[in-house]
C-alpha cells in the first residue's frame, strides 16, 4: 500500500492497464509531452512513447470520432476531454455515436471507450471549465457514468472502466485532486462499476450523494452526530447504473433520506434518485425526501462560487428539516 | 491534387513582412497607407499594453486578479490587426484578446472584473461593437460569420474581425465559420494567430499542412499571411481584408506568425516542459515593440520621452482600474438568479426569495 492522491491513483490505473493490454491507448489535448494540464498522464508518455500516449489536434469531435473508430479496430481508447464543459463539442461521438453502437449494431459492434474528464465547482475556473454536467450523460442510455470520490476508489473504478465494453464516462473532480491522499495498492485491482457504498453506517438518516459532496456529507454527518443524529451516508461511486438496491436498503433502515449533488436543481441526478426511492421504498419513508442542490443558474463565474455552491451548513439545515417532520 | 500544384498553391502563401527584425523597410512599395500620428498612437498601444501585461501578471501572481492568458509578443499581430477596424466594426475576440477588446472600447476596469470572474465584466457598454471573450475554442467563429453577415443584410459597411489561436483552427467551428463566409460573401476577417502553440501542441502536431493560412483555399476564400511581429505588415493585411470585405468581395483569413512569450495561462501553466528557452530567444530578437520603436525612431516620431511618458499612463491606468473594480460590489447568487431570464421563471422565483433570506442572514 501507499499512499497517493487521486490524480496520482488516475495516473496509476491508467499506468497499470497501459501495462496490462497493448490495446489500451491514451490520447486528447496536451496528454502526451505535457502530462496533462493537471499532470494526469503525467510520466505516460515517457514510459509508454508516443504511438501508446499521444496528443492530437484541437478537436473533441475529432477525439471522440477517432475513439469510437480505434474501438471497432479492436482498441481500448482512454480519451481525455480536458475540461468537462468543452464536451459539448464531443457530444455527438459519446451520445448519439458511442452510445448507441451497440443498439445499432445488434450487439455486433462495441465502443469499449473510457472518457476521462475534470469537472466540478470549487477552484475558480473560468466559464465552462467546471459545470456539472453529469445529468445530462445519465439521461442517455447505453452510456455509463462513473464519479469517484476518493484515490483508492479512483484507481479500481478506472481499471474497470478501462476493461469495461461500453463506453464509460471517467468524471474526476477538480477538488479531490489533490486534497487528499489515500491507501492505494499497488498494482491491479477494480471497484466495481454500479455499485454505491455505505461510507457511514448510520440509523436515523440516509444521505446520497457522490463526488465531491461526499466529503461535505460526511462532515455534516459529524455535526449531526452532537444533535443526537445519526446519519448514513452512502457514495453513489457510480450514477449510471444506478444502485437503487443499497439505496432502498438504507432507506428501510432509517425512514429517512437527503439527497445531495453539487449541479443544480433542474440539472443533476437527485430528481431520479427521489423518483427510485419513491417507486422502490416510498411507505418506509417517515417524511419526505430533501434535497440539497445548487440553484437553477449557469455556472457562476468564479466570483461566485462559493456562496452557491451547497455545502455542510445547507446538508445540515436540511436533514434538520427533514429530521423534524 | 497531384504534388506540384500542392507546392504552387503552398508558395502562394508566404510571408508577407514590411519591416525587417532592426525596423529597416524592406518592402517600400507595401507601405500602407497610414499617418505619421496614427503610427504614434500604434506605438502607444503597443508599448502600454507590454505594461498593462506585466502588470496583470504579478496582480495574478498576488491573488489581485483571476484567470490570465498573457499577451506579452503578440501585440503587433493584437493591436494593429485591432488598429484596422473602425468603431463600428465588430469584435468577437478569444480569452487571450483582452488587449484588442479594451481598445476596442471596453473599460479596462471590466477586463479586470472579466479577470476575476464578475459578469460586470461581461456588460459591454451600449456604443462598444464586441462580445464577450470566448473560452470555447473557436465558437466564435461561426458568431462572427453569423454577425458579418448580419451587418451586410443590413446594408451596414462594417466588417466583423475573429480572432482565434492555431490550436483553433483544428476544430470544425473554424472550418464551418469560413465555409459559410465564403457562401454568404460575409464581411469576416478570420485572425488567426498563430504563435506556435497550443498550450504545449505544437503547430507541427495540429495540421500537416504547410501553413494555416492555405486552410482558407478549401472554403474558397482569400489567405494571408503575414509577419506577426511586424506591426506595419499587420495592419497593411488587416486594413486591406477589411476594405475587401465591406466593398462586398468576400472574407479573408489571415494568419499572423507570432508567439507568446508567458505561459499559456496564470493557472498553472510550465512551458519549460514543451518549448526550449532557444526557441523563446530566437523569438524575442523579432520582438514587435523594438522593431517598431527602431523604425520610428529613425523618423523621429518616437523617443525615450514618450516612451517614458506611456509608461507612466499605463501603470497609473491599471492602479486606478484595479481600484475601480475592487469597489464594484460583490456578486451574489440573487444577482445571478436575477439574470438567468428576462422575467423570472417560478423555479428562479422561488429561489430568489430562498437565497434573499440567505443573504440576509449572512
Ligand atoms: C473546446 C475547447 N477545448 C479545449 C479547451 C482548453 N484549451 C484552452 S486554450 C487551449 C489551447 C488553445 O490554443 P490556441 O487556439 O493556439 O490559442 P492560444 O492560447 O495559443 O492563443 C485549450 C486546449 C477549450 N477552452 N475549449
Amino acid at each position: 500500500m501507499v499512499q497517493m492522491t487521486m490524480i496520482q491513483a488516475i495516473t496509476d490505473a491508467m499506468r497499470t492497464e497501459l501495462k496490462n493490454d497493448e490495446n489500451v491507448l491514451v490520447f486528447g489535448e496536451d496528454v502526451a509531452k505535457n502530462g496533462g494540464v493537471f499532470r494526469a498522464t503525467e510520466g505516460l508518455y515517457d514510459e509508454f512513447g508516443e504511438d501508446r500516449v499521444f496528443d492530437t489536434p484541437l478537436a473533441e469531435s475529432g477525439i471522440g470520432g477517432l475513439a469510437l473508430g480505434l474501438a471497432l479496430q479492436k482498441f481500448r481508447p482512454v480519451m481525455e476531454i480536458q475540461f468537462f464543459g468543452f464536451v459539448f463539442e464531443a457530444m455527438d461521438s459519446i451520445v448519439s455515436q458511442m452510445a448507441r453502437l451497440r443498439y445499432r449494431s445488434g450487439g455486433v459492434y462495441q465502443a469499449p471507450v473510457t472518457i476521462r474528464s475534470p469537472f466540478g465547482g470549487g477552484v475558480k475556473t473560468p466559464e465552462l471549465h467546471s459545470d456539472n454536467l453529469e445529468g445530462l450523460f445519465y439521461e442517455c442510455p447505453g452510456l455509463k457514468v462513473v464519479i469517484p470520490s476518493n484515490p483508492y476508489d479512483a484507481k479500481g473504478l478506472l481499471i474497470s472502466a478501462i476493461r469495461d465494453n461500453d463506453p464509460v464516462l471517467f468524471l474526476e473532480h477538480m477538488k479531490l485532486y489533490r486534497s487528499f491522499r489515500d491507501e492505494v495498492p499497488e498494482g491491479e485491482y477494480t471497484v466495481e462499476i454500479g455499485k454505491a457504498k455505505v461510507v457511514r453506517e448510520g440509523s436515523s438518516i440516509t444521505l446520497i450523494t457522490y463526488g465531491a459532496m461526499v466529503r461535505a456529507a460526511l462532515k455534516a454527518a459529524e455535526q449531526l452526530k452532537d444533535e443526537g443524529i445519526d446519519a448514513e451516508v452512502i457514495d453513489l461511486r457510480t450514477i449510471s447504473p444506478l444502485d437503487t438496491e443499497t439505496i432502498t436498503q438504507s432507506i428501510k433502515k432509517t425512514g429517512r433520506a437527503v439527497v445531495i449533488q453539487e449541479a443544480q436543481k433542474q440539472a443533476g441526478i437527485a430528481a431520479h434518485v427521489i423518483a427510485e426511492i419513491n417507486d422502490r421504498a416510498l411507505l418506509y419513508l417517515d417524511a419526505p425526501v430533501g434535497r440539497v442542490t445548487a440553484p437553477d443558474t449557469v455556472f457562476p463565474f468564479a466570483a461566485a462560487e462559493d456562496v452557491w455552491l451547497p455545502n455542510e451548513k445547507d446538508i445540515i439545515e436540511k436533514v434538520e428539516e427533514v429530521t423534524a417532520f | 491534387m497531384p504534388a506540384k500544384n500542392m507546392e504552387q498553391m503552398e508558395d502562394h502563401f508566404e510571408t508577407f513582412r514590411i519591416l525587417d527584425e532592426q525596423g529597416n523597410v524592406v518592402n517600400e512599395q507595401a507601405m500602407p497607407n497610414i499617418s505619421a500620428n496614427e503610427m504614434r498612437e500604434l506605438m502607444r498601444r503597443m508599448v502600454y499594453t507590454r505594461i498593462w501585461d506585466q502588470r496583470a501578471l504579478s496582480l495574478n501572481r498576488q491573488g489581485r486578479l483571476g484567470f490570465y492568458a498573457p499577451v506579452a509578443g503578440q501585440e503587433a499581430s493584437m493591436l494593429a490587426s485591432e488598429f484596422a477596424m473602425e468603431k463600428e466594426d465588430w469584435l468577437l475576440p478569444s480569452y487571450r484578446d483582452i488587449p484588442q477588446l479594451v481598445w476596442h472600447g471596453l473599460p479596462l476596469y471590466q477586463a479586470f472584473l472579466y479577470s476575476r470572474g464578475h459578469f460586470g465584466g461581461g456588460r459591454i457598454p451600449e456604443d462598444v461593437r464586441a462580445v464577450m471573450p470566448q473560452i470555447i475554442i473557436g465558437a466564435q467563429c461561426t458568431q462572427a460569420t453569423g454577425i458579418a453577415l448580419g451587418l451586410k443584410k443590413r446594408g451596414k459597411k462594417n466588417v466583423a474581425f475573429t480572432y482565434f489561436g492555431d490550436g483553433a483552427t483544428s476544430q470544425g467551428d473554424f472550418y464551418e465559420a469560413m465555409n459559410f463566409a465564403g457562401v454568404f460573401k460575409a464581411p469576416a476577417v478570420f485572425i488567426n494567430q498563430n504563435n506556435r502553440f497550443a498550450i504545449s501542441v505544437p503547430v507541427e502536431k495540429q495540421t500537416a499542412a504547410k501553413t494555416l493560412a492555405q486552410k482558407a483555399a478549401a472554403a474558397g476564400i482569400k489567405g494571408v499571411q503575414v509577419d506577426g511581429m511586424d506591426p506595419l505588415a499587420v495592419y497593411s493585411v488587416a486594413r486591406e481584408a477589411r476594405n475587401r470585405a465591406v466593398s462586398g468581395e468576400g472574407p479573408t483569413l489571415i494568419e499572423t506568425l507570432t508567439y507568446r512569450y508567458g505561459p499559456h495561462t496564470m493557472a498553472g501553466d510550465d512551458p519549460t516542459r514543451y518549448r526550449t528557452k532557444e526557441l523563446t530567444d530566437e523569438w524575442e530578437k523579432k520582438d514587435p515593440l523594438v522593431r517598431f520603436r527602431n523604425f520610428l525612431e529613425n523618423l523621429s516620431l518616437w523617443s525615450p520621452g514618450d516612451e517614458e511618458k506611456t509608461v507612466e499612463e499605463a501603470k497609473q491606468d491599471v492602479a486606478s482600474a484595479l481600484k475601480k473594480a475592487d469597489q464594484v460590489p460583490k456578486q451574489k447568487v440573487t444577482d445571478l438568479l436575477k439574470n438567468m431570464y428576462e422575467h423570472p421563471t417560478p423555479n428562479i422565483e422561488e429561489q430568489l426569495a430562498e437565497y434573499s433570506e440567505k443573504e440576509e442572514r449572512k
